[in-house]
């Protein structure tokens, strides 16, 4: 305990790289383990994530998925809220967009419908994680255990409506028809190809951009704004909030709102941007994933970005593992997500004794 | 530096003993003969980071014998007795009990050797009845079947004995804080303590349950049992003990008897200068009625009365002092007056706007009539520790012309104030990056305080302005409050340390068990009266 | 008429079935909440057991090998969380949240490396699982009517676990009521400043909490894969140990209660089941889904405190640091 308090850069900059340094160097030993090389593994995901054709372009999609779902857990997490439910809030987004889509794609021009779908898939998302947020505010709910049952309840939903309502007349398969194709989101490969730039094609498209003007906006929310100070005054201090006469109550529903609005945005990507349909289980547990982002990004919009590209790399390299290597596979990067988790989140504090002491010790030396 | 710290200590409690007719030593020992002192301590240092709560301090405590341990908030003496107790381990220092070293790692250690504790919080499971509380720890075996047979034995052997009469199967949530210390005391006494630290343990207790414990502690030395008495009150220790160490700053400075000593040097020994301990307040000609509150009720959610018909005026340019034991209302009527709590019944007048049930105001809106609020409990509500010293300053203010224009805040603008008002009010470290958490309670309480002030309000509410404030800062502090009341403001001041009220208010109103005992001038005012107002005792001239 | 009965105990038996790993998940965590450790990672240890139950009876041939595997494999993870949030004070939930994640990834990196089958493990034989035990006296009850059938189909004809299950009802409450290590371990989720004041360790009493609440999961585990089960499947636990949060929270923290709240979502997923695309007069078909949600839905009303507030040991979730 005698231990002096850290200089603020191997806070901020030296103990998350070396608790992501510990996270690899363990999921490392597992493939040595498995009886595979850890360095060849390493090279082929970061060929698979950035030199490949469309690599790059793969690692981007996924980032974008990423940036939306670690922005909605840090916002929460500002305001002292553990959103877990970014799944379900992504999957009932998803709802949104597919249900602005189904109806007006046939009578409204596609820039407008696009708009629309984009305010839907904020607003169901949001809807989603109002109710926990309500729920915590005025009645006590704990929101981990009603985040997590709401997605749940999310997943049944959309089964029950894709296999009943909302399926694809004539089909038996559980999916919505296509959108029309003016109601999509355009692939940047395209739109770099109308200023005549040709890049590989790849499901890279607009909502990357979207995620980058939602990571400015977060910024300026929390850090310069009057909401945002409130937010996090709250967040850290609820005595001391009600005390300077923030509506506290009020204050924890919005975070929700906006946390889950940030979550159903991550349907944008997959839905209005790659699948052009809604279909199940499109979330594939990103909504989990944006736990991993915002810990490891420090619920900092810049660090976010770092840590979804990251893990856009992880997960876009992880399924070019299925191809070069017999007995590792894309599953490897739950395993490597998990160990992110524990050593970025859950074991954050581990190293601090040990490496308070080595400044300890430099500074003996020099002194 | 200890040698020569212990030895005069000794022969000052040895002569000490020797002569004074009263403490009689107990069960055939030898007065000042060769009993080894119960608890002998030397060279004890502790330090968090940077500071030293414990610097080579030396103690020796003679058994059977009441012995007290005084010193400001922050002397250390928690610390040394937490270490006695083995929550903490010294960083260096011997312990001896009964003349002989011991070493204590952890609190086990210490029961074994016959140490118990009363916490300053209670240590007890509120969800548990008396009697599970006792037994935790020494159930007598794998089953409790038989271990709660015992206890409850040996809990009717304890009351009967020492007359501390309890009902075993209440829960422990459920009693008063008088009965819950009771509770720790039997708990101590069941694992068999010899020696008995009690820490602060007259904060929450009215004079009344004060005396009835002093009572107890008395019968339990008659018994042989070493009692060690951590108290800030100097009253306490001139009443109940044998012996006094006096501790300032991490460090031992004395030991004193309170037949040879006075007040005044022990106030002395724990400020390290003079003090004037009765000062006289300057009063003023009081202006305009600022606050009206009238009739107020208050039940709190587990539906107890808290407050009952509470009443007050308060005038421009006085200061009213609100005086009572811990939890008899003046929270709650902070919480209220300040638009932390909607009133239940009754009504709040400030200015032209009337407060009631149906026309609640919150904090932000009674900020915006010109009311402001240093809370009791700056840590948690005052500030907001993670946040930086500059953002600290337009909490409470974060939605005004202040925090920054529009919906955004201007930080250059912010961190210009907060060096104006740490300039003003003497913070130090004098930087508004610090978060708010890094600097000691007094230059935290100068923040609040800076803050509060600097807006010029119109009333001023002010809870337990000094709590764990050096000495230092608690006269400057005291300053700010009297130049403001010459200014015109209206201060509503709660504070449960007499000296601070009689000090500084022009009335004084006392409150007990949720209503007002009575108002009176601080001229009509004395100790003794206060406290039979403080019991509860209305009394003729009481209003 | 004695049809209908016997319908109605078959349902009550699928009831059982789908409520026994719940009931051994939802101990668990009771155990371990009670002493003040958040436990969502209950999902992760049901599953690392269940494959960890599968791999060891396919590779030993035997089924109670591949019980205490299980058991092992899901006290290991059980103690990674309380070395992340005991020892290193980290935050529970994210610390279960992690486990969960590594339960999933590598239980089929390790499945796919052992029997290179996508990360399921071979179909088991009847040595390899605990298969049904038919009590004696069904045969001299047969012609007893009411008792009969209920002997037989509802009591008689489980496996060994799901017995196990039900005892560890009555078991995991006299733990925590009788004994002198349940007094303890409920002080120190309540509070655990007294706890330490009375000389014992908050650490140790939290890590048998942990380690507990982990055998519980594993031998729920080894129900799934090599009982109810003949094998692992991925993902084979499939939120059932969020429903068995769910029940303990319903059940508010006591064991009767949660019992009770394990056999209500059991009976739903048994119901469902049966209503699979079953046209009911009136209603037409229900979707299934609507059926399985119903125990979330039920939490969460429970929980916005409309039947009567669950109030969580005191100290839950907060790690134990002696005050400076």
């Amino acid at each position: 305990m005698k231990i002096a308090p850290l200089p603020r850069w191997a806070e901020v900059g030296l103990i998350p790289v070396l608790n992501i340094a510990l996270a690899l160097a363990v999921s490392g030993v597992v493939i040595a383990m498995l009886g595979e090389s850890p360095m060849a593994a390493l090279v082929v995901m970061m060929k698979g994530a950035f030199v490949n054709p469309g690599g790059l372009g793969y690692t981007l999609y996924y980032t974008t998925n990423f940036i939306f779902t670690g922005l909605a857990v840090s916002i929460a997490f500002h305001a002292m809220l553990f959103n877990i439910g970014g799944e379900g809030q992504a999957a009932i987004g998803g709802l949104g967009v597919a249900l602005v889509c189904l109806a007006l794609d046939p009578v409204l021009p596609g820039a407008l419908v696009i708009v629309l779908a984009i305010g839907a898939s904020a607003a169901f998302g949001a809807a989603w994680a109002l109710i926990p947020g309500y729920l915590q505010a005025y009645r006590g709910s704990h929101i981990v255990i009603t985040t997590i049952m709401f997605n749940f309840i999310a997943a049944g939903l959309t089964v029950a409506l894709l296999t009943g309502a909302l399926m694809r007349p004539g089909q038996s398969s559980p999916q919505t028809r296509e959108f029309a194709e003016a109601a999509q989101l355009p692939f940047i490969h395209d739109m770099l190809g109308w200023v005549g730039l040709g890049v590989a094609r790849s499901p890279l498209n607009l909502s990357f951009v979207i995620a980058l003007v939602c990571c400015v906006g977060v910024w300026v929310l929390i850090w310069r704004t009057k909401f945002g100070y409130a937010l996090r005054a709250m967040g850290q201090s609820e005595p001391a909030a009600i005390y300077a006469g923030i509506p506290v109550q009020r204050m924890v529903v919005i975070a929700m709102a906006l946390s889950g609005g940030m979550a159903g945005m991550m349907a944008l990507n997959e839905i209005l941007g790659v699948q052009h349909k809604l279909l199940l289980n499109f979330t594939s547990g990103y909504g989990f994933t944006g736990i991993a982002v915002a810990l490891m990004g420090r619920n900092h919009p810049v660090g976010i970005v770092l840590a979804s590209l990251l893990f856009g790399a992880l997960f876009q390299g992880g399924a070019e593992l299925d191809f070069e290597f017999k007995t590792i596979t894309r599953e490897m990067v739950l395993l490597i997500q998990g160990l992110i988790i524990l050593f970025s989140g859950a074991l954050a504090y581990m190293l601090y004794p040990l490496v308070g002491r080595v400044f300890a010790m430099v500074r003996g030396a020099d002194g | 530096m200890i040698t020569r710290l212990t030895r005069p200590v000794r022969s000052e409690l040895r002569t000490s003993k020797d002569p004074s007719p009263q403490p009689s030593p107990t069960r055939g020992e030898g007065a000042g003969g060769a009993t080894p002192p119960a608890v002998g301590l030397t060279g004890i240092c502790k330090s968090f980071g940077a500071v030293k709560a414990n610097h080579d301090v030396a103690l020796e405590v003679a058994a059977s014998t009441i012995h007290g341990i005084i010193g400001e908030n922050g002397a250390g003496k928690s610390t040394l007795v937490s270490i006695l107790y083995g929550f903490y381990t010294a960083d260096s220092g011997q312990i001896e009990i009964d003349g002989q070293p011991a070493k204590i790692h952890n609190s086990a250690d210490a029961i074994r050797l016959g140490i118990g504790m009363v916490h300053q919080h209670f240590m007890l499971v509120p969800t548990f009845t008396v009697l599970e509380n006792v037994m935790l720890g020494r159930e007598g075996g794998a089953l409790l079947e038989r271990g709660r047979a015992e206890t409850r034995a040996e809990l009717e052997r304890l009351s009967c004995e020492h007359g501390l009469e309890i009902d075993p199967d209440a829960l422990v949530g459920d009693l008063g804080v008088g009965l819950q210390q009771r509770v720790e005391i039997l708990k101590a006494l069941r694992r068999g303590a010899r020696i008995l630290i009690l820490d602060e343990p007259t904060g929450v207790l009215t004079p009344d349950e004060t005396d009835r414990l002093f009572d107890i502690l008395r019968a339990l030395k008659r018994d042989g049992v070493t009692i060690l008495l951590i108290t800030h009150k100097l009253r306490e220790i001139m009443e109940v003990t044998d012996a006094v160490s006096v501790m300032r700053q991490g460090e031992m400075v004395g030991h004193r008897t309170p037949a040879t000593t006075t007040r005044e040097e022990l106030a002395e020994l724990m400020v390290g200068r003079k003090v004037q301990l009765d000062a006289v307040p300057v009063t003023g000609e009081p202006g305009p009625v600022a606050l009206v509150a009238d009739g107020l009720s208050w039940r709190d959610a587990g539906g107890a009365l808290r407050l009952d018909r509470v009443g007050l005026e308060l005038r421009a340019g006085e200061i009213l002092g609100v005086a009572g034991v811990t939890g008899n209302g003046q929270s709650e009527l902070l919480d209220l007056l300040s638009g932390i709590a909607e009133p239940q019944a009754g009504q709040i007048r400030l200015g032209e706007r009337r407060i009631n049930s149906g026309h609640p105001a919150d904090p932000a809106e009674m900020r915006a009539l010109g009311l402001a609020h240093v809370p009791e409990d700056r840590q948690h509500r005052g500030l907001v520790l993670s946040f930086s010293a500059a953002e600290n300053v337009v909490l409470g203010y974060q939605g005004g012309e202040r925090a920054g224009t529009g919906a955004f805040i201007n930080p250059t603008g912010i961190r210009a104030l907060c060096q104006k008002l740490m300039d003003r009010f003497d913070v130090r470290p004098t930087d508004p990056s610090l978060r708010a958490g890094g600097f000691s309670g007094g230059n935290q309480q100068k923040i609040v305080l800076a803050r509060e002030i600097d807006v010029g309000p119109k009333v001023l509410l002010v809870g337990q302005p000094t709590r764990g404030v050096d000495i230092g800062a608690i006269e400057f502090i005291h300053q700010q409050l009297v130049d403001l009341k010459q200014a015109g403001c209206a201060i509503l001041l709660v504070s449960v340390e007499l000296d601070e009220i009689l000090a500084l208010s022009d009335r004084i109103m006392v409150m007990n068990a949720g209503r007002v005992v009575g108002t009176i001038d601080r001229a009509e005012a004395d100790r003794h009266r206060l406290g039979l107002m403080m019991a509860g005792i209305a009394e003729g001239a009481a209003a | 008429m004695a049809e209908h009965w016997v319908d109605f105990l078959r349902l009550m038996d699928g009831t059982l079935r789908f409520a026994a790993p719940l009931i051994l998940c939802a101990m668990a965590g009771l155990v371990s909440e009670r002493s003040g450790v958040i436990d969502i990672g209950l999902e992760g240890k049901l599953l690392a057991g269940a494959f960890a139950a599968a791999a060891v009876a396919s590779i030993t041939g035997s089924a109670p090998f591949g019980l205490l595997a299980a058991i092992a494999v899901s006290m290991a993870m059980g103690l990674l969380h309380g070395f992340a949030c005991i020892t290193h004070r980290g935050e529970q939930i994210i610390s279960g949240v992690a486990i969960n994640f590594l339960a999933s990834g590598a239980t089929i990196v390790a499945g796919i490396a052992l029997f290179s089958r996508g990360g399921q493990s071979p179909p088991l034989s009847a040595g390899e699982r605990f298969r049904p035990i038919t009590l004696p006296g069904v045969e001299a009850l047969a012609g007893v009517p009411v008792i009969g059938p209920l002997y037989a189909e509802l009591i008689s004809g489980h496996n060994v676990l799901v017995y196990a299950a039900v005892a560890s009802v009555p078991m995991v409450w006299w733990m925590l009521f009788r004994t002198t290590f349940g007094l303890r371990l409920r002080a120190v989720g309540e509070k655990p400043e007294a706890v330490d004041s009375a000389g014992l360790s908050v650490t140790w009493l939290r890590y048998r909490g942990v380690l507990i609440a982990g055998a519980l999961c594993g031998v729920a585990g080894a129900y799934l894969s090599i009982a109810h089960g003949g094998g692992f499947v991925r993902e084979m636990s499939a939120g059932k140990g969020y429903i068995a949060l769910a029940a303990m929270i319903f059940g508010k923290w006591r064991p009767g209660p949660v019992l009770f709240a394990c056999l209500i979502f059991g009976f739903l997923e048994a119901a469902a089941a049966r209503l699979q695309s079953v046209e009911l007069p009136m209603v037409g078909v229900i979707p299934v889904e609507l059926i399985l949600v119903l125990p979330y839905v039920a939490t969460v009303v429970l929980l916005a405190g409309f039947f009567g507030r669950a109030v969580p040991p005191k100290a839950l979730g907060v790690a134990y640091v002696k005050e400076r």
